[in-house]
């Protein structure tokens, strides 16, 4: 062994006598703030996470930048800009919100799969769960504390987003947050990221490899909606609605432009709740009932 | 103390585990001894709570281990596999733990500083040496100062400067009165550093006493006896009801071509063929007790329980399942 560390034979001191251990939690309430701690420590303590997190900001505020700076200098310009300019001023909180998004929320996906698959991969998930053999406390601390930590800030950075998208764009498609529908298009957008990365834990915990689980994420959220759009008649479109990524991202589009759409904004948003809730509960059952 | 009653746990069909019932008592080191594959880790995930027996149970101080409240307080445990994430220092995995149970930050310092990582606590786990990754279990399984421990082939991968501070440690636990479960498949291992032994084999019960009585139990003495005249003293040896094999000269190392061929008695103590030998006139080239090896014993204990490799007889030869002596000339006490 190559360890730098003193190898005394001799046990040293800490062990002689009883350590200070503090109070022991009494469960319930105190025990599961515990396991809040313990799951955010997990979260900031690996830099995949942490890069994953960074990515996402740089990509969505990024990617809403570049999108919505060269429409505005080709507005009236270029093949198509007719219907594309039509499309834009239609409901251009759309626009702007799914220039980031679109990309951003693969990071979300991303980090989803990674919080529960990388416990499998490298083997935490048997510290975890011999410090919580309950096991349903640890995955429900692992959800709350990546649902707050999402939440926030994808809200911070959706609403950065529009704020300079909007500003970028706005001599051709003027638009503002107090325009009717723009402000739950845009807290929706937050909301839509939460919980397409809700989706992805549960994915993760059913499938326990990162690599298939990220697939089969990528695949619903980017592959899916182009494939049930090649189906014919109006099955496509039918399927096509009621998709987690498609239904979920009403919520981040303007109420005037949902004329053509199947589902409402919050109908869309509930849509993509299920899927959540449904992959979830697989993850539970399955958390419950497989040997770790 | 850790009780398990009737585990049988399979995977797909093949039992790991096969109605497994022991005691493992406070203030003694109690090794769990049998060949790679017995079901020793098996077992102490089961008891663990991270795998479910299809029958059977396994308590600590009288409760399931997913009914401890603050498990890591009551158990600490070491388990074979990895568990620790690469990218995540030592010391956040730890703080991590703690956390888990309410336990303070600086529970963390204490541990790294009983297992010698203080220096290296900042580090990836991923850059560690397989003796560093043992000792963070280690410390991972001392944070709540337990009073059961489980460490499951923990000397694995350490130097002897470790293997010696595992051991020393181990001891001094069990002295403070804990309860202390160590599994090996290294009966020379055992020997030094348990009390108590609990052998599997195929997931089945073999032996469950005293580390000494196991040794002595499993050691059956043979007698190594060289003699020009081995039919007579045969016949003179299987009269007082011993038993005699004789050794097949291939096996004997450094054998010249005019010695005396050699004979294995069991059954019958030395002085005592000695004194057949003498009444009947039969000349003794050699006459010399063997002391089975602890690694022969343990073969001895636990024949036809190897999941993997031969399932003949330890020695492999058309001696079966006896000592083989003849390779150990004189043979080799610990």
């Amino acid at each position: 062994m190559t360890a730098p560390a003193p190898a005394s034979p001799a046990p040293a001191s800490p062990m002689t006598g009883a350590p200070d251990l503090g109070p022991t939690p009494s469960g319930g309430v105190k025990g599961f703030g515990h396991l809040l701690v313990s799951e955010t420590t997990k979260i900031r303590s690996v830099r995949s996470t942490v890069w994953t997190l960074i990515a996402f900001v740089v990509v969505t505020i990024g990617f809403t930048v570049l999108f919505t700076a060269l429409i505005s200098a080709n507005w009236n310009n270029g093949p198509n800009h007719l219907s594309r300019d039509a499309t834009i001023l239609a409901d251009p909180v759309n626009f702007i919100m799914g220039a980031g998004i679109n990309l951003g929320q693969l990071t979300i996906c991303v980090l989803g799969v990674l919080v529960i698959t990388t416990e499998y991969s490298t083997g935490v998930i048997r510290a975890s769960l011999l410090a919580v053999p309950r096991r349903f406390p640890m995955l429900i601390a692992k959800i709350v504390v990546f649902a707050v930590l999402i939440l926030i800030l994808s809200e911070i950075v959706v609403i950065c987003s529009f704020l300079i998208g909007s500003s970028i764009i706005h001599s051709h498609a003027p638009v503002s947050l107090g325009d009717p529908g723009v402000t739950r298009a845009v807290i929706g957008a937050g909301l839509y990221l939460t919980v397409l990365g809700l989706f992805s834990i549960g994915i993760g915990g059913l499938i326990r490899h990162t690599a298939g689980a990220m697939f089969t994420v990528i695949g619903v959220v980017l592959v899916l909606p182009i494939l049930s759009g090649l189906l014919p008649g109006s099955w496509g479109a039918h399927i096509n609605a009621y998709l987690p990524e498609q239904a979920g991202s009403l919520i981040a589009t303007h109420a005037n432009s949902n004329a053509a759409h199947l589902l409402s904004p919050w109908e869309g948003f509930g849509v993509l709740c299920l899927w959540a809730a449904l992959m979830l509960g697989g993850a539970f059952y399955l958390l419950r009932h497989r040997d770790a | 103390m850790i009780e398990a009653r009737d585990l049988t746990k399979s995977y797909g069909g093949k039992v790991a585990v096969d109605h497994l019932s022991f005691t493992v008592q406070p203030g003694r080191v109690t090794g769990f001894l049998g060949p790679n594959g017995a079901g020793k880790s098996t077992t102490m995930r089961l008891i663990l709570g991270l795998d479910r027996p299809q029958s059977g149970s396994a308590t600590i101080d009288g409760k399931a281990y997913s009914e401890l409240p603050n498990p890591l307080r009551t158990v600490g445990a070491l388990l074979e596999a990895k568990s620790v994430h690469p990218g995540r220092s030592a010391r956040n995995h730890l703080l991590f733990l703690a956390q888990s149970q309410g336990l303070p930050a600086r529970r963390v310092g204490e541990v790294l500083d009983l297992v010698g990582l203080r220096a290296v606590a900042g580090k990836r786990a991923g850059t560690f040496s397989l003796g560093m990754s043992q000792r963070l279990g280690i410390a991972a399984a001392m944070l709540g100062d337990p009073r059961v421990l489980l460490l499951d082939e923990p000397v694995n991968g350490l130097d002897p400067e470790g293997v010696l501070w595992i051991r020393n440690l181990m001891k001094f636990l069990a002295s403070e009165g804990r309860t202390i479960l160590v599994s090996s498949h290294l009966m020379n291992e055992m020997a030094v550093t348990a009390d108590h032994l609990i052998v599997i084999g195929r997931g089945k019960l073999i032996a469950d006493s005293a580390t000494a009585d196991v040794i002595a139990r499993s050691s059956e003495q043979s007698v190594l006896v060289r003699t020009p005249d081995a039919a007579r003293l045969t016949s003179l040896i299987e009269a007082e009801g011993g038993k005699v094999i004789p050794v097949a000269p291939a096996t004997e190392p450094g054998a010249e071509a005019d010695t005396a061929p050699a004979l294995t008695v069991t059954g019958l103590a030395a002085p005592r063929i000695g004194e057949l030998a003498a009444s009947s006139s039969v000349v003794l080239h050699e006459l010399s007790p063997q002391l089975a090896s602890l690694e022969e014993a343990f073969m001895e204990l636990t024949a036809g329980s190897l999941e993997f490799g031969e399932h003949g007889g330890p020695a492999g030869g058309p001696a079966g399942g006896t000592p083989a002596p003849a390779a150990t000339p004189g043979g080799s006490a610990r």
